[in-house]
């Protein structure tokens, strides 16, 4: 039955209990709405042989209704679309809370690709790789205009919105390669802004992740995105930015003043940093220098202990390069207070 | 010829002073005009004008979506036909017609007035809206815009193409309506004809009513939202702009305020006329005349409360969503209320089916349908998987071609006579409707379908999976539009030389029947009094006292 | 309004000025309408931004904002007296007390004149322009945005009602009105008590709180 309303009705594959879920309510809505439809619709015919006219002159009773069927007309319906609801919102609320012991999944949108950074190092762009029977949550944010993060198979969307976090989660549990679509409008590559999910048995994922953490793949998705200007370094601003790019700092820096993973470098440099300890120091060179290479020590109020220190990855000229390009993302109308914290409060749970 | 002797003969009149030729027929005197039938008239030539030019667009899509891959125009036109499409359809086409068209001209005829309370600002009105067009059009044709009809923020503050002028073009629209909402509301206050209460206005004015409150409240905060999304785009003062701490999804919150209720703008006019053809066709006293009038209000009411329906996906918190959803549920009863009083009074009727009454039955259907999946995303968690999708598409071309189309051709074909003297061949009027209908389903219905699938809207290009749905969808267009050429073209030269109608062909006890066709410049030579309640089917004949009747007008 | 004034659709002057009042009471509700959006902008961002809004405020000059006020109102005032004359059928009498209306009016837009100099000179500026040393809280570029939209959406009104005034008050002078016919005088007076009324929200919005 289920397998047979899924083909007539042109659904995809349900690769989640979720999915499931939501295809019963599905069917049950699109068969009432049918037989509403062709109910009124076949009432109206009927009618109408029933009663045609005989001459132009026809006198008609007048008829009025009496309360109880406008008590019916009224009732019927909201009966019917009250069930709906309290069959759907749950839905919802479930899909707004995450299990506690979620995988966490950082995405961005960007036009037009989707980023992915899992917690530790690891990236991907355009495919998400997901263990299959473990709940993944999903941390969406954009780094342009409004973007979409849909996967028809899970049944699931949640809009990327530019300096916030929304989230979302799902926990697939047929390994398999699903469609991610771009959902909201973001511009000519809108319709190829398309990547993948891919659902992989959960031991095969852990080997994939371990590996991933090695560092073996690491600045590779960290390059320039196509169609952003990959010149020579001419100056110690552009060589920093270089190496921003490739050591992959910006998968957690913003640099246009949204709070991202970590705090935006927009405006950093003698910024007032206030810290989890309730210290404040002020973002001078020797802290920035010092935040490279042991982040651990000054965490920033409102951020997590999340990034690798650099220490030994980066030479000194390289991270003094970095320093002059953190120190030229300065604005005039520059939003000097301490960085505000990203909107969502990560699960604390026991790193791996 | 005072309306007590309009004639019940077999020889229909054509009545030879009318609106159209007097006082004068010059393109001045039209320009000029203070009549408000003709600027009902002014109205609709030009919205059916913007219908065409939106039906284009939509042709255009339709064929660059035949194939997967490009077909006939690059991704960025593509990004200006949908955007132009739904603009024009919207703001210069649906908005408009109906009440700034046929309202106009019906609503001080129904009301037993001369004119509306306004007549200089109800010109104004239409200059106003003209302006509107003429700057919406520049900016079409120097480079359109990107955006979709929904301006999105903060893509709609970076685009480089035109949308300044697009904005501005839908900010001066608006004032238009809100001068017609406005006079529509004083004249239905103070104009009624002696012994027309409220509970003897026909439901065309009940409708058209409502429609009209939405106008006052809702368009001054869409017409200050576009405004400062041109401000944004042309100075960028930050207000939408995330980098300088603006919040895009207000602008969701901004925009869905007024544009959820204006898409009972979109509909509220279409049951107005529903209301009146229904009645007509079945020679029957409206089933539950109280219940169909209020439920006018009480959309316009509860409508208010829903706009965060669109936004499901956008962040909102669950709780929130659940309270717009809950309403949502609650807006869709008084449409039910309508549509199953509409079906009630056919019982026991005397039904002749015309063409008005064909599209009355593709109406009922396609409302329940639409209105109903219209519920359905209202349901939350299904939203989440249609949100954006064809399925979105496919439930508001249901509603707004679906519904509100058929109603206006209703309208066009049942006030034909009254409009312009003549009738419209009856028999091509039913092929018309056969092929609109037809063409119709199997233009949208795929469309649901694809949604399902999981195609998101606004895709240029698409996998290949979505193919055979698409070129259903496409076929069913072009006879849709096969269609709607077909009808124009008949109406065209029906206008010329369709067999004169006289004042009442339907036998309809509608107020407005009461007038020769085409009406004098002064609807009534003597001001109507009104003893009965509208549509009183249940008295032999058809004339006075119908209704109506005859009062020597005050002297002034 | 040549002839008579009364319209030929209707069928007296009384039915015909209940109706020019309806008309202009809709009108207004457009008109609170359209500043709503921008107070509702306001109020978002103010408790998006507590902060910087509260500083941002303080560093304007309330004064400013307070004798507009006390203008305002006294424009207000005079606009009814006006009324009142005009319906006692003194039409020069009303023509005066709107000139005064008109001039107060002047007084206001000079004041709002001083205060955006200052504003420009001081780089309070909305968006990118702003360039203010004094608050850097974050938020303080959206309030000068909004302080611009508001207050310069509310000094066109005060041109636009200053202009009603003007015509109306010149056609009384000219013996336009009588004591039954003074339906314009009316309405010019309502829309000033509009604009004054808005600027009684706008005055603790932006410059108080
Ligand atoms: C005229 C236009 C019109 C009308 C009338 C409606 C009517 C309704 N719409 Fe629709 N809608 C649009 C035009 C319209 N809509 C547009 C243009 C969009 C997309 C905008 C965009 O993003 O570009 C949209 C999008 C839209 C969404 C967002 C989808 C998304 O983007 O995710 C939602 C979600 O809840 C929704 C809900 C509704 C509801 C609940 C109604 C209700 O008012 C419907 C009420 C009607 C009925 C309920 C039918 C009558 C019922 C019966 C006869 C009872 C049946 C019988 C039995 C039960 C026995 N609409
Ligand atoms: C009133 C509103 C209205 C109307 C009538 C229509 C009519 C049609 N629309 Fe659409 N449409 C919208 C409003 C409307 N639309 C909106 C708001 C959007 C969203 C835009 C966005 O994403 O921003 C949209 C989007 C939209 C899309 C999605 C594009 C995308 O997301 O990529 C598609 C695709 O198929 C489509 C198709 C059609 C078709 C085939 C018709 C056909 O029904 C058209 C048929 C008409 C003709 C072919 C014209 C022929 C007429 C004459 C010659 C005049 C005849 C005159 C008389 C008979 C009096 N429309
Ligand atoms: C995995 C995510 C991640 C990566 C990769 C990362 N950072 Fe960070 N960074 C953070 C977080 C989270 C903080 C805030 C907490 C803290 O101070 O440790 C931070 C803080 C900082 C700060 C201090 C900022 C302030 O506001 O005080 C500097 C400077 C910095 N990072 C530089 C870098 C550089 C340079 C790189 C690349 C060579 C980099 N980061 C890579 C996550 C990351
Ligand atoms: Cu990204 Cu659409
Ligand atoms: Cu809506």
């Amino acid at each position: 039955m289920n397998e047979l309303m899924r083909r007539v009705l042109f659904l995809p594959e349900q690769a989640s209990e979720y999915a499931r879920g939501v295809d019963r309510l599905h069917f049950f809505v699109i068969l009432t709405t049918m037989v509403a439809a062709t109910g009124v619709f076949g009432t109206a015919l009927y009618f109408f042989v029933r009663y045609r006219r005989r001459s132009d002159t026809d006198v008609t009773p007048h008829v009025t209704p009496r309360p109880i069927h406008e008590i019916l007309f009224i009732g019927g319906p909201l009966t019917l679309f009250l069930v709906w609801f309290a069959i759907g919102f749950p839905q919802y609320v479930s899909l707004q809370t995450p299990p506690k012991d979620a995988m966490d999944v950082y995405v961005q949108g960007k036009k037009w690709m989707w980023k992915f950074a899992y917690p530790g190092g690891p990236s991907a762009v355009d495919t998400l790789r997901v263990p299959a029977g473990r709940p993944v949550r999903l941390l969406i944010t954009s780094r342009d205009v409004i973007h979409s993060f849909f996967v028809p198979a899970l049944r699931v969307k949640q809009d990327a919105l530019p300096g916030r976090y929304t989230e979302t989660w799902f926990d697939a549990d047929r390994p398999g390669r699903y469609q991610i679509f771009c959902a909201e409008f973001c511009g000519i590559g809108h319709s190829s802004m398309l990547g993948e999910v891919v659902v992989m048995p959960a031991e095969e994922f852990d080997a994939w992740i371990a590996d991933q953490r090695k560092g073996l793949t690491r600045a590779q998705d960290a390059a320039p995105a196509p169609g952003e200007p990959v010149r020579a370094a001419s100056s110690v601003v552009d060589e920093g930015r270089r190496i921003a790019a490739e050591q992959g700092c910006l998968k957690c820096h913003s640099i246009d003043g949204s709070p991202h993973i970590g705090p935006t470098w927009l405006n950093l440099y003698l910024r007032h940093e206030k810290l989890k300890d309730g210290r404040t120091v002020v973002a001078d060179e020797g802290y920035l220098t010092k935040s490279m290479m042991d982040p651990g020590a000054d965490i920033v109020a409102g951020y997590q202990n999340v990034m690798p220190t650099f220490q030994g990855k980066l030479a000194p000229p390289e991270a003094a390069a970095v320093v002059e390009y953190i120190k030229s993302l300065q604005t005039a109308a520059g939003v000097s207070g301490p960085s505000e914290p990203p909107i969502y409060e990560p699960v604390k749970r026991p790193r791996q | 010829m005072s309306p007590s002797s309009a004639p019940v003969s077999e020889v229909p009149a054509y009545n030879p002073r009318n609106y159209l030729n007097s006082p004068a027929t010059g393109l001045r005197s039209w320009l000029t005009t203070r009549d408000h039938k003709r600027i009902g008239v002014m109205f609709l030539v030009a919205t059916t004008f913007f219908f065409a030019v939106g039906g284009l667009f939509a042709m255009l899509i339709r064929i660059e979506l035949l194939t997967p891959g490009p077909t006939i125009v690059d991704a960025m036109t593509y990004n200006r036909l949908f955007t132009l499409h739904g603009v024009v359809m919207i703001f210069l086409f649906m908005i408009p017609a109906i009440p700034s068209g046929f309202g106009n001209f019906l609503l001080p005829i129904m009301l037993g007035a001369r004119d509306v309370a306004f007549p200089r600002l109800n010109l104004l009105s239409f200059y106003v809206y003209l302006l509107g067009a003429t700057i919406a059009l520049w900016g079409m044709i120097h480079g359109g815009a990107d955006t979709g009809w929904t301006f999105y923020t903060p893509y709609s503050t970076q685009t480089v193409t035109k949308v300044v002028p697009i904005l501005l073009g839908a900010f001066i629209l608006g004032f238009s309506s809100i001068l017609t909402g406005l006079n529509f509301i004083v004249t239905t206050h103070t104009l009624r004809a002696p012994g027309m209460t409220w509970t003897r206005m026909p439901l065309f004015i009940w409708s058209i009513y409502a429609t009209s409150v939405i106008q006052i409240l809702a368009t001054p905060v869409l017409g200050m939202t576009l405004l400062l999304v041109a401000i944004e785009n042309a100075f960028g003062w930050g207000i939408f702009d995330p980098a300088r701490g603006g919040d895009p999804v207000l602008f969701q919150h901004f925009f869905w305020f007024y544009s959820h209720p204006a898409v009972y703008i979109m509909v509220l006019p279409a049951m107005a006329v529903i209301s009146e053809v229904v009645c007509t066709f079945s020679h029957k006293n409206i089933f539950g005349y109280n219940a169909v009038a209020y439920s006018s209000l009480g959309i316009a009411f509860v409508g208010f409360f829903t706009w965060g329906h669109h936004l499901f996906t956008s962040g909102q918190s669950a709780f929130d969503a659940g309270i717009f959803g809950v309403l949502s549920m609650f807006v869709g009863i008084f449409t039910a209320i309508k549509v199953f009083n509409w079906t009630a009074t056919l019982y026991k009727g005397s039904i002749s089916f015309k063409t008005p009454f064909a599209y009355f039955v593709g109406f009922l259907f396609f409302l329940v349908f639409g209105g109903m999946t219209g519920i359905a995303l209202a349901t939350v968690s299904l939203d989440v998987h249609w949100q954006d999708t064809y399925f979105v598409v496919a439930h508001f071309h249901f509603i707004m071609v679906g519904a509100t189309i058929m109603a206006f051709l209703a309208a066009l074909h049942y006030w034909f006579p009254k409009i312009t003297g003549r009738t419209y061949p009856e028999g091509w009027g039913l092929v018309g409707a056969t092929l609109v209908i037809l063409g119709f389903n199997f233009t949208f219905i795929p469309q649901f379908l694809l949604g399902n699938e999981g195609m998101p809207r606004r895709y240029y290009a698409y996998p290949e999976r979505f193919w055979p749905l698409n070129v259903a969808s496409t076929a069913g267009a072009s006879v849709l539009a096969f269609g709607l050429v077909l009808i124009l073209v008949y109406l065209l030269v029906s206008l010329r030389s369709g067999p004169v109608a006289g004042p009442n062909p339907w036998h309809s006890r509608g107020f407005e029947w009461f007038v020769p066709s085409p009406p004098p410049p002064e609807n009534w030579e003597v001001t109507p009094v009104i003893t009965h309640p509208p549509h009183d089917y249940h008295h032999a004949g058809e004339a006075p006292p119908g209704g109506v009747e005859p009062e020597p007008r005050h002297a002034s | 309004m040549q002839a008579s004034p009364l319209a030929h659709h209707f069928e007296s002057l009384e039915k015909q000025a209940h109706a020019a009042r309806l008309g202009m009471w809709l009108f207004l509700a457009t008109e609170v309408l359209l500043f709503t959006a921008l107070f509702a902008a306001y109020g978002v961002y103010r408790f998006l931004y507590p902060e910087g809004f509260a500083q941002s405020s303080r560093s304007i000059e309330t004064w400013i904002g307070f004798v507009n006020t006390l203008v305002l109102v006294t424009s207000s005032f005079t606009v009814a007296m006006g009324l009142d004359a005009a319906v006692k059928g003194n039409g020069r009498r009303t023509a005066l007390l709107f000139a005064a209306s008109v001039g107060l009016a002047l007084v206001f837009l000079g004041f709002k004149a001083i205060e955006y100099a200052h504003h420009f000179q001081e780089g309070q500026l909305p968006g990118r322009y702003y360039t203010f040393e004094g608050v850097q809280a974050p938020g303080a570029s959206l309030y000068f945005s909004l302080y611009f939209l508001i207050t310069g959406l509310h000094a066109i009104h005060v041109i636009i009602g200053m202009s009603a005034l003007a015509i109306v008050g010149a056609l009384a002078w000219r013996g336009r009105f009588t004591g039954e016919y003074h339906i314009p005088v009316e309405l010019a007076g309502l829309y000033w008590h509009l604009v004054d009324l808005v600027w009684i929200f706008v005055f603790p919005l932006i410059y108080l709180i």
